[in-house]
């Protein structure tokens, strides 16, 4: 069983251990601009919602790329990008339309969630629970997954397979 | 059931994901891509980043694992189809005879063109489309040459970079009003010209090139105003067209491109199209267009597969979308940038530190979009667009302050459920 | 399982020191700005945020300065572990010379800002002189601009937010800003960043103001990075469980600081009337048990929790008010949740000026937010001119015929505004009780220390408190002492005085290293120790730390006598000091300051004149001058 993170928002407190955590995890230091979580806030605070890329099985990104810089992790599901493969074109920026793939002008690559290989550091870091790891039939996750676009090249439904 | 393979002629991107996608979903077919170039499958988009010496060749390659395309049981031929014969259900073959097929995927691209002026075709004159076109670049940018870019367009800004990078002395010249005119309005035009020019690029807008001749060795260009320029080099990049010429005679309709309908499917229907060759649905307008980017023909290649396999499968519509890096500024344009009757549109502007972003709206819904400086969840202004997402009370929201596209987005689509 | 088991270091880990070695300048008087190296012998001697601002203030400034002139140096310091996964890495603290207290001004806050100017690359902001025209700054990672306010000035502080974030078209940018209050010289006018996070007390948005500074933006993207990240996160991941199993803790997220009105009104120190009394008999009714309980609309006061940068605590109020409620029932404008009730905002609008109306306490909260001005001074202010009004002093001509009663709602809700916008009576409450009282006649009804007006904790129940208040180098205060254990024990000044300096030096340490004040029950000095060791080259040993503590306390000390503050400051009011409490657990006490305060000095090092002895300064590495 595939895992996937599961967020709830009602529990964020927005104090962005998450970012840091993320930023530590994959540049090495505490820098929440260059974190692959992000967390927005609403009404002087009022809510806070982390976000981040669900893995989407439509795999945007991945198919965009022009130069196979973005591949499936098959252990844990996560759409990886290979910084040495990746050119910067950007392409698949634009066209996840969840705008959770996003380009580091510092390196010239893009820059997304990958799980962490499997152990997310977001979901450990988070002092609330807001952002877990859990077995991905549990998350919600279709339902996350169903603000994807539809029949975007996904068969119709009821169509034979 | 015929045992004739799939047919893939091209091996671009939509060829290359179509050929995957067949194969993913059945497994039994054979596979054939008949490529023209002598190359292993590449990307045109990965070009600048060879010429600007980020890559190496087999960093343009479009995949990058040995034997991929054998052990998924796809074939690439290295041949040119110089007719279709859909009736038949076979294609001729330039090196001579004919190809079955039981499924044929139009998937050829489209070419450089160069604009009907003296000397385009002087040695020194290069297009910049194909890897052969960067090894002939390559070989004369060198750092402190003198080199003219012909086009300011999406492909000639891309190339703009890379020439950039290599060090010449570089002219853009740009027969229309301003910079990527199909994806940029004049305010993000003017800001992409003041930008390069501040970077050491001469940009020359509504400036046409009447005549290139040679001149000891090198080039000479005469312009519309009668001044000249001096040139070593001088990139080509004026447009392209899609590759249908070997259509002619077949009975497939076509018009700028192949015409399709919402199943990538041709007017025959044996034969499908996809990629910048196919004039598919637009998404935005419902009319047949071509979208040539990446993504479009991965939508396309994946569309048109399911459907040759016989899992209908119905294409949206391709979103006309582009982001571009010119020389570090960062723009992206999305669907109706430029507006729609009787909708709202919103802008907000900052010349002084190259930002501007333009959101154009149908009743509630975002439409179109223009982004310049703005790099993070660019891809959620798609989201929008492309989902139909309705506003609401979040438009007057965005009206004021058009930069809270991903708030906007969060609250539509997950807020609702505490009321933000 | 969350809270505390953070992942370990990584092989990307990069090696830093946890300051960014950078210094920003920005004169306003010459339009200059100037990044300088960290003093690298400061740091190690001073840490960061209070401390190290501290030091360069003094070096920096004549004291003797008046605190709204140009020559005056206002400094946003973050620490070490600010912008680390340190849990409440959030904090920043404004050093200057306060107009308030005519002291040493420290004033922290949360919120984000402070992370994001160490992410732009800058341990501190400096500003000198003072522009002719109303800027703000705007520092993103290497630009920084000093920008024409001009369309800002005379915004409050939400609105200032906005527009900065919209016309910099970067809604992540964070901003401290002041409102009017600050533009004009309120003199306890704070600065406010992320709506309702404030560097609150002493009237450093005032100094703010008097330099033409309107607001300052932060942006960056740059890390901070640590010396040794094995060991730092090894110490992140044991200060985390720490806090996140900690009893205190889950009470701080539960119910914020406003839990501690409930224990000030059983215990009887809860300041009520502008002292009149220790106990408030609408307590119950503005406690914490009110904010979270529907009203007879069915309205609930109290929405949600929220934490500053870095902090797994949360102890921040999100709270909005009743629509029917009289403050806001033509006013939709005021409908939006914001930052609701803690504790001191609680007790300064609430008991202190007698009012137990939940909403009418809220709205007050959000006219200091956005306006920008410290509720605990105006809150003692206020009471201050309900107690004139009372004697008759003031009337309704002076106070655009409001009744300015305690227990008055209507006056806390239109004075609240008036103050925030510096209109009518509201430009009298603006100079703070002192000078209110002074210049009514009756000085004897400003409650405040070195002009500072109190927190909600009475010194006659609290004499480890009265000490602390007594002694602040910033006037009345209650964040630079924690001598809470010890005053619940026992209502005698003896044995407090020893607990009060110990935890002075212990708490000007914390503030020096970025964090908060609320982990220290948790952390312990060495929870710190161990965090600082792992970020910062060098050993630093507990020894090295609690110096530091002390080292900053004297400094702060230095500076005030050069400023011209003498022994005859650190004292307490009268009201304390000879009028019993009249109920309460201390009912017929007052403050025992005279037995407290001999014996502080000796603890301290400091002769009878309150100035410390060559000794404690050459043992301190301090030099008089």
């Amino acid at each position: 069983m595939q895992k996937a993170l599961l967020i709830d928002p009602e529990k964020c407190t927005s104090c962005l251990q998450c970012e840091l955590a993320c930023s530590f995890e994959q540049e090495g230091v505490f820098n929440p601009a260059k974190s692959r979580i992000k967390v927005f806030e609403f009404e002087h605070g009022l809510k806070a919602i982390p976000y981040t890329c669900t893995q989407c099985s439509e795999a945007w990104c991945l198919h965009a790329c022009p130069v196979e810089a973005i591949t499936i992790n098959e252990a844990t599901g996560a759409k990886e990008v290979n910084p040495n493969t990746c050119v910067g074109c950007k392409v698949c920026t634009i066209a996840c339309p969840f705008g959770t793939i996003n380009y580091n002008a510092d390196s010239g690559k893009v820059i997304k969630c990958d799980l962490c290989s499997g152990d997310p550091a977001c979901a450990k870091a988070c002092p609330t629970d807001a952002i877990t790891y859990v077995d991905a039939n549990w998350t919600g996750y279709d339902r996350m997954q169903e603000m994807a676009l539809v029949g975007h090249g996904r068969p119709a439904k009821g169509a034979a397979q | 059931m015929s045992n004739s393979p799939y047919v893939i002629v091209g091996a671009g991107p939509a060829g290359v994901i179509a050929a995957e996608t067949l194969r993913t979903n059945n497994p039994v077919t054979p596979v054939l891509m008949i490529g023209e170039e002598k190359e292993a499958p590449y990307s045109r988009m990965a070009l600048p980043y060879l010429l600007a010496e980020d890559i190496k060749e087999t960093g343009t390659h479009l995949r990058h694992t040995d034997g991929h395309f054998d052990t998924r049981g796809i074939e690439i031929r290295n041949d040119r189809v110089s007719a279709v014969t859909a009736a038949e259900k076979s294609v001729t073959l330039a090196s001579g005879g004919t190809q079955a097929f039981s499924k044929l995927l139009i998937a050829t691209g489209s070419h450089a063109i160069r604009p009907p002026i003296p000397g385009t075709d002087l040695p020194g004159v290069e297009n910049c489309w194909t890897l052969e076109d960067a090894r002939a670049i390559a070989a004369k940018a060198s750092k402190g040459s003198n080199v003219v870019l012909m086009g300011a367009g999406f492909i000639g800004c891309i190339v703009l970079e890379a020439l950039a990078a290599r060090g010449v002395h570089l002219t853009v010249v740009e027969m229309e009003d301003r910079m990527v005119p199909r994806m940029m309005d004049q305010t993000g035009g003017a800001m992409i010209k003041s930008w390069c020019e501040a970077k050491g690029v001469t940009v020359l807008t509504s400036t046409r090139i009447e005549e290139i001749a040679a001149n000891n060795g090198a080039l000479k260009l005469t312009l519309g105003d009668g001044k000249s320029l001096d040139a070593d080099l001088v990139v080509c990049a004026a447009g392209v067209k899609p590759n249908i010429a070997f259509l002619e005679g077949s009975g497939i309709n076509t018009d700028t491109g192949v015409l399709v309908n919402d199943r990538m499917q041709t007017s025959d229907a044996n034969v499908f199209a996809a990629g910048d060759v196919a004039q598919g649905i637009d998404f935005s307008t419902g009319a047949n267009e071509i979208h040539a980017i990446q993504p479009t023909a991965a939508d396309h290649g994946r569309t048109a597969a399911m459907n040759m396999i016989g899992i209908d499968t119905p294409f949206q519509g391709s979103l006309s979308m582009n982001v571009l890096n010119t020389l570090g500024l960062i723009t992206s344009s999305f669907g109706q940038w430029d507006g729609v009757a009787g909708g709202d549109t919103a802008e907000i502007t900052d010349n002084d530190r190259f930002r501007y972003v333009r959101l154009s709206f149908q009743d509630d819904v975002l439409v179109g979009a223009l982004s310049l400086g703005m790099t993070q969840h660019v891809g959620v202004l798609r989201g929008l667009i492309q989902s139909k997402v309705r506003l609401g009370h979040w438009k007057e929201r965005l009206m004021a302050n058009p930069l809270l596209i991903m708030e906007a987005y969060l609250a539509r689509t997950q807020g609702s459920v505490f009321g933000i | 399982m969350s809270g505390g088991n953070v992942k370990g270091a990584n092989a990307k880990a990069q090696k830093g020191m946890g300051w960014q070695g950078t210094v920003l300048r920005v004169d306003l008087t010459r339009g200059e700005v100037h990044k300088d190296p960290l003093n690298m012998e400061w740091a190690n001697d001073y840490l960061g945020e209070r401390g190290l601002a501290t030091k360069y203030l003094y070096e920096m400034m004549d004291p003797k300065a008046d605190a709204m002139s140009p020559e005056n140096v206002l400094i946003f310091a973050t620490g070490p572990l600010s912008g680390t996964m340190s849990s409440t890495s959030g904090r920043y603290a404004v050093v200057t010379k306060g107009p308030l207290t005519d002291a040493i001004a420290c004033s922290n806050s949360g919120g984000k800002f402070g992370a994001f100017l160490k992410f732009a690359g800058y341990d501190m902001l400096i500003v000198e002189g003072r522009s002719e025209k109303p800027v703000y700054l705007n520092i993103a990672d290497d630009t920084v601009e000093i920008l024409s306010a001009d369309d800002l000035w005379g915004k409050t502080v939400w609105e200032t937010e906005e527009w900065i974030k919209t016309t910099h078209q970067n809604p992540q940018m964070k901003v401290a800003s002041i409102g009017v209050a600050g533009e004009t010289g309120n003199r306890y006018a704070c600065v406010v960043n992320d709506l309702h996070r404030a560097a609150g007390r002493s009237g450093v948005g005032a100094v703010m103001g008097s330099k033409n500074l309107k607001a300052v933006a932060a942006w960056g993207t740059k890390g901070v990075a640590v010396d040794d990240p094995v060991t730092f996160m090894k110490a992140v991941s044991e200060t985390h469980t720490a806090l996140h199993e900690s009893s205190g803790r889950k009470g701080l997220t539960k119910y914020g600081t406003h839990a501690m009105l409930d224990a000030m009104q059983k215990f009887g120190g809860l300041p009520t009337r502008n002292f009149e009394d220790v106990q408030f008999e609408g307590a119950k009714k503005i406690g914490s048990r009110a904010v979270r309980e529907p009203n007879e609309n069915g309205h609930v006061n109290l929405l949600t929790n929220k934490a500053c940068f870095g902090c797994t605590i949360a102890c921040g109020r999100i709270a909005h008010i009743d629509e029917k409620h009289f403050s806001i029932v033509n006013r939709p404008k005021y409908r939006h949740a914001s930052g609701g009730l803690e504790y001191e905002t609680a007790y300064a609008f609430g008991p202190l000026c007698g009012v137990d109306d939940v909403d009418a306490l809220t709205f007050a909260g959000y006219m200091t937010n956005e306006h920008g001005y410290d509720p605990i001074s105006f809150g003692g202010t206020l009471a201050a001119a309900m107690e004139l009004y009372e004697m008759g002093v003031l009337t309704k001509e002076h106070t655009d015929g409001i009744e300015l009663k305690f227990g008055s709602a209507e006056a806390l809700v239109v004075m609240s505004e008036k103050t925030g916008k510096g209109e009518g009576f509201g430009k009298e409450l603006a100079l703070g009780s002192k000078r209110l009282c002074e210049k009514y006649g009756h000085p004897e009804v400003a409650m405040v220390v070195k002009g500072q007006e109190f927190a909600g904790y009475d010194s006659r129940a609290l004499q480890g408190m009265g000490l602390g208040y007594a002694t602040s180098n910033r006037g009345a205060c209650h964040l630079k002492h924690d001598v809470f254990e010890p005053d619940m024990e026992d209502q005698t000044g003896k044995g407090k005085a020893e607990p009060c300096k110990t935890s002075q030096d212990q708490i000007a340490m914390i503030d020096s290293t970025g964090l908060c004040l609320f982990t220290a029950g948790d952390f312990g000095t060495e929870g710190y120790r161990k965090q600082v060791d792992a970020a910062c080259p060098g050993d630093w040993s507990t020894e090295r730390m609690l110096e530091i503590g002390e080292r900053v306390w004297n400094l702060e000390r230095m500076f005030n006598l050069e400023a011209g503050l003498t022994k005859a400051d650190d004292t307490l009011p009268k009201r304390l000091l000879e009028i019993p409490a009249p109920s309460g657990t201390a009912k017929g006490k007052v403050a025992e300051l005279d037995i407290m305060l001999p014996e502080y000095y000796e603890l301290r090092g400091w002769g009878d004149d309150g100035v410390p002895t060559k000794d404690t300064l050459d043992r301190l590495g301090l030099a008089a001058r």
